[in-house]
């Protein structure tokens, strides 16, 4: 693909745009608040696109639609299954305790319902995981920048690096959340054209079902048996793998996400941040699946070929070459450069927050002044920007041990969500129960993989082996903690309310209009999702 | 909120829909045109102005009022 001079002037206004809003919000990042959380006053459907977007990176973008030219219709499940109900979840059950108890992150919150042992591992962890994403997020941008426009590799890590630098220097969590705002209508301009055409190309629905394999156009009906379908997994891993463990593993606890929601200005926006956000996701299988999907009807599949070996992912780069003029192909890339630099933003503001409220605070530097730590902050965002451009180094120079990481780190958090369920559901939980059931889930992911990598368990498919994996790690934690709480001690119900649900008063929305409560759009999403996948089925 | 978010994007959305417009209107060759049968710069530019320009106008709307 070749720029022209209209293409640049694109991308440019972008940069310059993002650049100026950082410079704009200076001024109002006075406290340490405003710098992580963003003073706990953004309204819903801001938080809401922000949470949608922060998972929406050009990886996903990207991921998606290969995975749609090599799986077809059930990749839909990664959104009708694998992320409506666990945000649904997220907003309705588990946000009063989290915006409730005031904590600012989710480590934080382990620490007030169970210890401070609980809490520093999963700060740890998520704090190493998430500048290591960065970094590999990265080193995938420029890797793909260099190989569609023959772009320097070190000009793009270093100038997107110091871009971001800046804007989440300079405004902190509301710089990354305006970006991410921007980068969804930038990700739905960008693309939209690219569907439409793809499909039109393809001869419409009936047309595109005649040129791909058989069972491409299903996603429940071939689910019956792992034989059946190409992703090579019946319908329990699927449903309990990823629509269960890995999907409500993700939504309800990764801090990434569930920062937005703190952010927000009041209970009724921080619930209905997840249910405004599952709105559009629904809606994006549209954008990124269906196009891969028609791009492997339409092209040659050796046109899917890199350095000799078949790369679903150039899916979505080959129609952007296919269809877009000069001038269109500017906003093409400028959403994929936008969603890589937002994808690198987000992770660098949750890192930030982590490492000062969580870390910093904690271990480090305790009883210091708000200005102290709104200081450490900036420190910390330079400091997780230059480790993500080393970890991306480290990946330019090793790319099959980084990998290795990332599927690990993909694990480590599936037991998560089981820690939650407990603690938030099951008052007498304590906290030696969640932090070796934490500890021996992770370690169980770990084994499992282990196995598989060396073939002592085999799968019919990669997908198939990271669902089982999931629901081994899953019911390792559970189980172990539900043992060890028999065994321990439980806290005094006085010291547990606000953080679960038995002891916590829930919120309540009589006064407001029926459309204006958080459970009215939760069945709407609710309706919609299910018929989207009775039209698939 | 100091910044109200509408505005970037408003004029982020309004300025690149106008140069992609004028672009379209007044330098794309025929080469890829084809394909659509319609010039695809033009006319998405022209989206992307309105919405754009619907942005702003909210924004300014609510700065008026409060």
């Amino acid at each position: 693909m070749h720029l022209s001079w209209i293409d640049y002037l694109i991308i440019a206004l972008y940069c310059a745009f993002v650049l100026g809003v950082g410079f704009k919000l200076k001024k109002s990042m006075k406290t340490s608040l405003d710098f992580f959380l963003s003073g706990r006053k953004i309204p819903a459907w801001i938080t809401g696109l922000a949470f949608i977007s922060a998972n929406l990176g050009a990886l996903e973008v990207m991921g998606m639609a290969a995975s749609g030219a090599e799986y077809g219709m059930l990749t839909c499940h990664f959104y009708w299954l694998g992320a409506i109900p666990a945000m649904l979840f997220v907003g309705l059950a588990m946000m009063p305790f989290y915006y409730g108890s005031r904590a600012k992150s989710v480590p934080e919150y382990l620490r007030l319902r169970f210890d401070e042992k609980t809490r520093g591992l999963n700060a740890i962890t998520f704090a190493v995981m998430t500048v290591l994403a960065s970094g590999i997020n990265l080193y995938a941008m420029a890797l793909l920048f260099k190989l569609i426009l023959g772009w320097s590799i070190h000009a793009t890590i270093l100038l997107s690096a110091i871009v971001v630098l800046i804007y989440t220097f300079l405004g902190g969590l509301t710089s990354s959340i305006y970006n991410e705002v921007l980068q969804f209508f930038l990700i739905v301009f960008g693309i939209f054209p690219l569907a439409v055409l793809s499909v039109m190309e393809a001869g419409g629905w009936h047309g595109m079902a005649a040129r791909l394999p058989a069972g491409f156009m299903n996603m429940w009906t071939n689910l019956g048996h792992a034989s059946s379908n190409p992703m090579g997994v019946d319908w329990f891993q699927m449903v309990a793998g990823l629509g269960f463990v890995l999907s409500f593993g993700y939504w309800c606890t990764d801090f990434l996400v569930v920062q937005r929601a703190l952010a927000a200005q009041d209970m009724n926006a921080a619930q209905k941040t997840p249910l405004i956000a599952a709105i559009p996701k629904m809606f994006i299988p549209f954008l990124v699946i269906i196009p891969g999907m028609a791009a492997w009807a339409i092209l040659p599949h050796a046109s899917f070929m890199v350095h000799g070996k078949m790369d679903y992912n150039m899916a979505l780069p080959l129609l952007l070459g296919r269809y877009y003029p000069a001038g269109m192909l500017g906003v093409g890339i400028t959403a994929l450069l936008a969603s890589f630099m937002s994808g690198m933003a987000g992770n660098v503001t949750a890192f930030n927050t982590v490492w000062t409220y969580d870390i910093y605070h904690s271990y480090i530097k305790p009883g210091q002044s708000d200005e102290h730590y709104l200081w450490m902050g900036k420190v910390a965002t330079v400091g997780g920007v230059l480790i993500s451009i080393a970890a991306a180094y480290v990946a330019l120079q090793f790319g099959n041990i980084m990998d290795y990481l990332q599927l690990i780190f993909s694990f480590v958090n599936a037991p998560l969500f089981a820690t939650f369920l407990l603690g938030m559901f099951w008052k007498r939980t304590t906290a030696n129960g969640a932090f070796w059931g934490l500890l021996w889930g992770s370690i169980a992911a770990g084994l499992h993989y282990f196995a598989t990598v060396h073939g002592w368990i085999s799968y019919r498919s990669v997908m198939a082996g990271n669902f089982d994996r999931a629901i081994f790690a899953w019911t390792t934690c559970f189980v172990l903690t539900i043992v060890i709480t028999l065994f321990t001690k439980p806290r005094k119900e006085s010291e547990l309310h606000g953080l679960v649900y038995s002891l916590t008063e829930k919120p309540t929305y009589r006064h407001l209009k029926l459309l204006q409560r958080p459970m009215t759009l939760a069945v709407i999403v609710i309706v919609i999702c299910v018929a989207l996948d009775w039209m698939f089925r | 909120m100091d910044l109200d978010i509408r505005w970037p994007i408003g004029l982020l959305f309004s300025a690149m829909g106008a140069a992609l417009a004028i672009y379209g209107a007044f330098f794309t060759s025929s080469q890829k045109i084809w394909r659509f049968w319609f010039d695809l710069d033009l006319w998405w530019g022209v989206a992307m102005l309105i919405f754009g320009l619907a942005m702003i106008w909210g924004a300014s709307r609510a700065s008026r009022h409060g």
